[in-house]
């Protein structure tokens, strides 16, 4: 009976040895990946997806909160957490998920995980998703893996609002167990999950073991950390203290292509920079700038886009006469931005029966670039007879200031939606909230009304272009200048990286060597 | 003596009553609207921007909105971030200790350079060594401390790679590495204040040596080491001191810049970050507590003062 016991014992103490000898075989094979820090330009909002609202809070979500459908590099709306999707009415949308996906708490990530999440964005008190899912009336549970949205009315954009925040899952026991301390510690189905967060200081994910794509996720840690000041950031990255920097300045973009242990990685981004102009907002629309589009176009035609673009950026943007970009597949070719002419900017000006020099205020954000780009314009514009003001101010001032319409004109960039609704609805449509230069087209709001409801791609496209026709080349009712690059920048040793036009950083099949 | 105590203290309150008025007042004047600061990107929402006004009580009458947080402060609450959701306690509680450890770094470099230099071109007025002192004080008072800091980080971090660009590591976690995160800054912060520090020095030095009392030492046969450091050092820190505490509060002001650029997650950052997020309770927050501490400062240096110099005392 003892020896027997003790024949056990031994066995059991070998089978122990040998466990322990596989584990650190398997520890060895595992140990190469390696941490990652992230330089951000900025400290991210609060890390809940329905109430997030910065764009570097994007850049922490590609980490921690997978979404239904994510978008390649050319724009296109490729599955995540779902699997397929179809239009089973223009009203009707079907989405099938992911069979075996689970959350960082261990939760399935299943159809009543899905109908919990759009509800949450849709009806959290203080949700920023919802004004991007509002034409969503219900979601059904089909069966574990299908859920079925059912729109208010047709709503063409409402795929692609589910490749961003609002199509980003989280865990339903989590989401109720924490409610408003949610974002405090957020539990998603991404490849890594939440470690830590000292504010202003780093944000610390860990790799996920159970993360349903975790073939292709090679790195261990990621610490991001929020350098505001973009001559910081590049020596952090420089001296090696970080490995990637979110983005640089366009003026060091230059050095580090030079450096060879350092590789920057431009791509056209989803957003644009523009002018807008003061048409209907207040008494400061009421001159013959806001009044005549001729007065306007002759302010147009005084600007070399392309001039511009290479004094300031060294030519590395894409002068542009609308807001999709060219990744696009509703970028319109054919609408170029008219090549400069003074004389005819000068005609224009006689005709309309302006006394020139004509007095425009510019306001502009106040950063550096931006104000050399105001200089440039004041410039080019004088030859023309505009006499061109710069009021250069603090950014939420001059938000503030616009949307009360006290500018005439405003340069102002706008990040960018993978949806063209999202770069051009809330900006030209009448009474739309972001239309802070008051414009106001019956002829372009039917066809912007229209465009939301057509799933045809190429009807689409003819529709925006025709509203084009009347926005931008009738009226002038603002003036796009270019689409900005996202300007990443790496250490020669990050492998992987895929250039999105959203600029995120998606570390799957990212490395570092 | 403790009757002056009581009387300076009391004080206190009136002047940090009237101060929170005032912060509360300049926030007002500040143009930017927070709603639409906090809605980010996602401002065009109506419904959303007064949600958050409802939310946040920005539809309230202003002498509302102060009693609201008056009264909370009262009793002991800062309120929330608005941006970020963590109570304002929380906040300046975790990033307190890192700019007071930073402030007192920067004040040690500061004491160790310029109390001596001071001293050095006091003794040596109108020579070489006064010169050059005074033209390195100059230059000292005048460099920006972004453009200081910058170009140590290029030098330092970047080419020679001594140490980190930025960044701050608590000294609890591993205080090797908290002192290589913070020197570079400590020292920016403390440059300009050394020289003041010298030029105030070098004057109550050089008002000190024409005083009788040193001349006694010097005809008593005192050494000359003995008569500079004992006799004459020793009265002029009197106002050094005064000034010392004073600029120590400075301390804090120039932490702002100087975390901006280290991103040093301390006071300064929490403050900048704040004011341009129009993070309004952060803001309040911040500023009550550096007043607090600015007027307990300046009440120290008055204790300081009457320890430094008996004669003061029986006054």
């Amino acid at each position: 009976m003892i020896r027997l016991a003790l024949t056990a014992l031994l066995l059991l103490a070998g089978a122990a040895q040998n466990a322990q000898a596989q584990a650190q075989a398997q520890a060895q094979a595992q140990a190469p990946a390696p941490n990652l820090r992230i330089g951000l330009r900025e400290d991210p909002d609060q890390l809940d997806p329905s109430l997030a609202r910065t764009y570097v809070g994007r850049i922490v979500f590609a980490a921690l909160c997978d979404k239904l459908f994510d978008i390649n590099e050319k724009l296109e709306i490729v599955p995540q957490l779902a699997t397929a999707h179809a239009w089973e009415d223009p009203k009707t949308l079907l989405i099938t998920l992911r069979s075996g996906v689970r959350f960082h708490d261990g939760e399935p990530m299943d159809a009543e995980a899905v109908r919990y999440s759009l509800m949450r964005h849709l009806t959290m008190p203080g949700s920023f998703r919802r004004g991007e899912i509002n034409s969503m009336e219900s979601v059904e549970v089909v069966n574990p893996t299908q859920v079925r949205v059912r729109l208010k009315e047709a709503f063409a954009p409402f795929l692609s609002q589910l490749t961003d925040r609002a199509g980003m899952m989280v865990s339903p026991k989590a989401a109720e167990a924490l409610g408003a301390g949610f974002g405090n510690r957020p539990v998603c189905a991404g490849p890594f999950r939440f470690v830590e967060r000292v504010a202003q200081d780093r944000i610390v994910v860990e790799r996920f073991p159970g993360y349903w794509d975790a073939a292709r996720i090679h790195l261990n840690r990621i610490t991001y950390l929020p350098i505001p000041d973009s001559t910081v950031r590049l020596a952090n990255l420089q001296s090696g203290a970080i490995d990637i920097s979110e983005t640089i300045s366009p003026s060091d973009v230059p050095a580090v292509q030079r450096n060879p242990r350092l590789r920057a990685v431009l791509s056209d981004e989803l957003g644009y920079q523009s002018i807008t102009l003061n048409i209907g907002n207040g008494p400061r629309a009421n001159t013959p700038f806001g009044r005549d589009p001729r007065v306007r176009q002759a302010f147009e035609l005084a600007i070399d886009r392309d001039a511009l673009n290479q004094v300031v950026y060294e030519g590395m943007y894409t002068p542009t006469r609308q807001a999709v970009p060219p990744a696009s597949p509703y970028h319109i070719a054919s609408l170029r931005p008219a090549p400069r002419n003074v004389e005819r900017a000068r005609a224009l000006l006689r005709e309309a029966g302006v006394r020139s020099p004509l007095q425009v205020e510019m306001t502009v954000p106040n950063n550096p670039d931006l104000r050399q780009v105001a200089e440039v314009i004041q410039a080019m514009v004088a030859e023309a007879g505009f006499e061109l003001k710069i009021n250069a101010m603090e950014f939420a001032s001059s938000l503030q200031a616009a949307q009360r319409g006290d500018f005439e004109t405003y340069l102002l960039g706008w990040s960018g939606r993978t949806d063209p609704d999202g770069n051009i609805w809330t900006f030209i449509h009448t009474g739309a909230p972001q239309n802070d230069g008051r414009y106001g087209n019956p002829a372009v709001d039917a066809l912007l009304d229209q465009q939301r409801q057509v799933n045809d791609p190429a009807a689409r496209r003819a529709l925006l272009e025709r509203m084009w026709q009347v926005a931008v080349v009738q009226d002038v009712s603002r003036i796009y200048l270019w689409h900005r690059k996202n300007t990443p920048a790496m250490s020669a040793r990050v492998q992987g990286f895929q250039a999105v036009p959203d600029g995120l950083i998606r570390l799957q099949g990212l490395r570092l060597n | 003596m403790w009757f002056w105590l009581l009387r300076r203290l009391g004080q206190v309150v009136p002047t940090l009553l009237i101060l929170s008025v005032l912060i509360f007042a300049l926030q007002q004047l500040m143009p930017g609207d927070p709603a639409l600061i906090l809605a980010g990107e996602e401002r065009g929402d109506p419904q959303v921007l007064a949600q958050i006004r409802a939310e946040l009580f920005l539809d309230r009458p202003l002498p509302e909105q102060y009693a609201r947080w008056l009264w909370r402060v009262l009793h002991g609450d800062l309120g929330f971030s608005w941006r970020i959701r963590e109570p304002v306690a929380t906040l300046i509680l975790q990033k307190l200790p890192v700019t007071l450890q930073l402030g007192g770094m920067a004040f040690v470099i500061a004491c160790c350079i310029g109390i001596p230099l001071g001293v050095l071109s006091a003794v040596y007025q109108g020579r070489w060594p006064d010169v050059l002192v005074n033209a390195v004080a100059l230059a000292g008072i005048s460099t920006p401390n972004f453009w200081l800091g910058i170009m140590l980080i290029l030098l330092v971090s970047v080419h020679l790679g001594w140490l980190p660009p930025s960044g701050y590591v608590p000294l609890s976690e591993d205080p090797w590495q908290s002192l290589a995160t913070t020197i570079m800054p400590a020292f920016v912060l403390g440059n300009a204040i050394s020289a003041v520090l010298m030029r105030h020095t070098r004057a109550a030095m050089l008002n000190a040596l024409g005083q009788d009392y040193v001349r006694t030492a010097r005809a008593k046969g005192l050494r000359e080491r003995v008569v500079v450091l004992k006799h004459a050092l020793r009265n002029a820190l009197v106002p050094v001191v005064t000034l010392g505490a004073i600029e120590l509060g400075r301390l804090l002001a120039g932490a702002v810049l100087t975390e901006q650029i280290f991103t040093i997650p301390g006071f300064g950052k929490l403050i900048v970050d704040a004011v341009f997020n129009r993070d309004y309770p952060v803001v309040q927050g911040v500023v009550m507590v550096v007043a607090v501490i600015t007027v307990l400062l300046a009440l120290l240096a008055d204790i300081l003062y009457l320890l430094v110099n008996p004669r003061l005392r029986h006054a």
